[in-house]
């Protein structure tokens, strides 16, 4: 027993970072990540940075505060979308009935106050647990039956779009009037509310990330320089600063009319995005899901039960899908039998990948929706403002999808060749 | 060391359907010795396996844990005793880091939320405490891994949660030679730390370096189960391939001879 050395410290791993390490040196490791494949949100985010530049160019109306108001609004639906995807995307699954579930549920709702005179937070309810019962239906499918989630969401893909044609009446629409429905996308956060938001954002993150730095110093576990820290906090702070100065400008097109504020849905979308964040990233339920993606065989092994993990994620994505048919309906002030259709899935599943979650499984983040949908979201309303035919967008949409896809596939083989 | 085995099964008997694949087995562990199971394919070895791992339990038969009969009906009694097995393809998932695979399906929890301060500092203990230097950081993916760094992080995992007694399914058998020394010098410190470890090789030469006790199982009877010191390679060769061998002493009870 004499060799057996119970400090940790001197067990001394070859270059384990227990000591803080300059921010030189986190750079330094930073690139040699991205250089070796493991690229997260990156080009995601520098795409974003060149389309804002090019459309900010090309059309002199595009960096203005009525239309990035106009920009966040348009992507919340995608964005509240993809963030249910990319947990299904985290299996290895995919969900192509997404988009029309929320068609769906929106139609609930919007039946369920139109049709039924109940109060929204009835209607809400009823559209998430269709929703949610729609996706235990597709993961029971899934899970125990052992179907290509490909298949399963197929088949929904095209009997939903039936479902919402049967509630709606062919060619129908169902108007979404209710005032705090509407007010999600239509109104807006006083600008001093807005303000307390982004301020008390930034000061809990800000401690969370101290407290959590402090922790890991004082024990000698591995962690990141302090400047890198800091680094976030002031990068978080300076982009949420940007964002709500840019919508805290009045906007309104004509004088004597005051339009100012960040519209509900931006708070939401944060929320949730702090949710899920929390949830894949600090909680056993978050760390079986990657296990359940990395290798399904592995975490049965470790006791996880896959199949209830499985189920469980195609019920919250098809509960995100349901919120996300609410955004829509909301933006759209009604609910049409093609809601949720056509290219909704597709843009989703773009914004998930775009931002960098692999299509392989095992690796992706909640932010990545919120950066992949900001990306679709900018080329629909960039050029939508150019006066462009709208094949050019679904050319554009489609080969920006492509090259994300092509991104991961690459970045996936270069991880593992230089293994990491 | 005491004498009596931590772990010991009496008379196992396993059938599926017409195939009867494990006839009276005694095996006896003992802690803080490595016991090498051999057996050429076919055996019965994956069988015993699953059978102590509780995965498919036996048919009859006594299962002893610290001399007083136990039932292990399924893997999580197996675990509740202390049982952990460390599969020959690596139970790891390669998008989780070190401390992740290791604390999986276990994690601490402070409130709802993931305690990994703690948890890295656990991994980090039992890592030190094995001498396990080869790895660079606890917090590398394991994907970023070699063979013979996997196979140590799974030792390793089985390692983590006190358990007593640990089965290793043919763990150095993807690996090159330094890798194997590697990880048969974190067998021996396994068992060194008080653990009854059991070996399944097909490597006589992993075996004779490491082992404590052979038990050579031949068509599904323990063929000889006897000290290491006692045996030569070529006997437990011929114990694998014939059941019996010409010049050892065998104890009548371990006798193969009727097969």
């Amino acid at each position: 027993m004499t060799d057996i050395i119970t400090d940790a410290e001197e067990a001394g791993f070859a270059s384990d970072r227990t000591q803080s390490n300059t921010l030189g040196e986190a750079a330094r490791a930073y690139v040699n990540r991205v250089r070796g494949g493991d690229m997260g949100s990156l080009p995601a985010i520098l795409g974003l940075v060149v389309l804002f530049i090019v459309f900010g160019l090309a059309n002199d109306r595009f960096l203005s505060a009525l239309n990035m108001a106009n920009l966040i609004t348009q992507a919340g639906a995608i964005i509240v979308l993809a963030m249910g995807l990319v947990m299904v995307l985290l299996l290895g699954d995919i969900d192509l009935s997404a988009g029309v579930t929320g068609g769906v549920a929106a139609c609930v709702m919007g039946l369920m106050i139109a049709r039924h005179d109940q109060p929204w937070p009835v209607a809400v309810l009823a559209a998430l647990v269709t929703g949610a019962v729609i996706g235990l239906v597709i993961g029971v499918l899934v899970a125990k039956l052992g179907i290509p989630s490909f298949v399963v969401t197929l088949a929904f893909f095209l009997g939903l779009q039936g479902v919402t044609l049967k509630l709606i009446g062919e060619g129908g629409s169902v108007r979404v009037d209710q005032e705090v429905i509407k007010g999600i996308t239509k109104n807006n956060v006083p600008v001093v509310w807005g303000w307390v938001f982004a301020a008390l954002i930034v000061v809990v993150f800000a401690l969370l990330a101290l407290r959590s730095h402090r922790a890991k110093v004082s024990k000698g576990l591995q962690h990141q320089p302090l400047a890198v820290v800091v680094a976030q906090i002031v990068v978080l702070a300076v982009i949420l600063a940007v964002v709500t100065a840019v919508l805290s400008v009045n906007r309104a097109p004509n004088p004597g009319f005051v339009i100012e504020g960040i519209p509900y849905v931006l708070p939401l979308v944060a929320a949730l995005l702090i949710f899920w964040t929390f949830v894949l990233g600090r909680t056993s339920y978050g760390r079986h899901v990657y296990a359940v993606g990395g290798n399904a065989e592995a975490a049965r092994r470790a006791g996880i039960n896959v199949d209830a993990i499985r189920i469980s994620v195609f019920m919250f994505a098809s509960s995100m899908a349901a919120l996300s048919g609410i955004i829509a309906a909301s933006n759209l002030g009604k609910v049409s039998t093609s809601s949720g259709g056509s290219n909704t899935l597709l843009y989703a599943v773009g914004a998930a990948v775009i931002g960098g979650t692999s299509l392989f499984g095992g690796k992706g983040k909640a932010r990545d929706a919120v950066i992949g949908g900001l990306v679709i979201a900018t080329i629909a309303n960039g050029l939508g403002l150019l006066d462009q035919a709208s094949y050019i967008n679904f050319i554009v949409t489609g080969g920006v999808l492509l090259l994300a896809a092509s991104v991961d596939a690459i970045s996936r083989r270069r991880r593992s060749a230089s293994g990491l | 060391m005491s004498d009596s085995p931590l772990l010991a099964l009496r008379g196992i008997n396993k059938s599926f359907g017409v195939a009867h694949v494990l006839h009276d087995v005694d095996l006896s562990l003992y802690a803080g010795k490595v016991t090498a199971l051999v057996g050429d394919n076919g055996a019965g070895k994956s069988t015993l396996v699953k059978a102590l791992a509780g995965i498919y339990p036996a048919d009859t038969g006594e299962y002893l844990f610290d001399g007083k009969p136990v039932h292990v009906h399924g893997p999580k009694d197996a675990s509740a005793l202390g049982i952990e097995v460390v599969y020959q393809d690596l139970a790891l998932c390669e998008n989780l880091d070190i401390v992740e695979n290791m604390c999986l399906g276990r994690e601490i929890r402070k409130g709802p939320f993931l305690d990994e301060t703690t948890m890295e500092s656990k991994a980090r203990e039992v890592l030190a405490s094995l001498s396990v230097r080869t790895v660079k950081s606890v917090r590398q993916s394991v994907s970023s891994l070699s063979g013979g760094q996997r196979q140590t992080v799974a030792i390793a995992k089985s390692a983590l949660w006190n358990s007593k007694v640990v089965l290793l399914d043919e763990p150095t058998a993807a690996l090159g030679v330094a890798q194997t020394a590697q990880v048969l010098q974190l067998v021996r410190r396994l068992a060194d730390q008080g653990v009854a470890v059991m070996l399944i090789s097909h490597n006589l030469t992993d075996v004779f370096e490491v082992a404590d006790r052979i038990t050579a199982l031949y068509l599904g009877r323990v063929a000889a189960d006897v000290a290491t010191a006692d045996v030569t390679s070529r006997q437990v060769v011929e114990l694998i391939t014939t059941g019996q061998s010409t010049d050892l002493d065998l104890p009548p009870s371990s006798s193969a001879a009727t097969v």
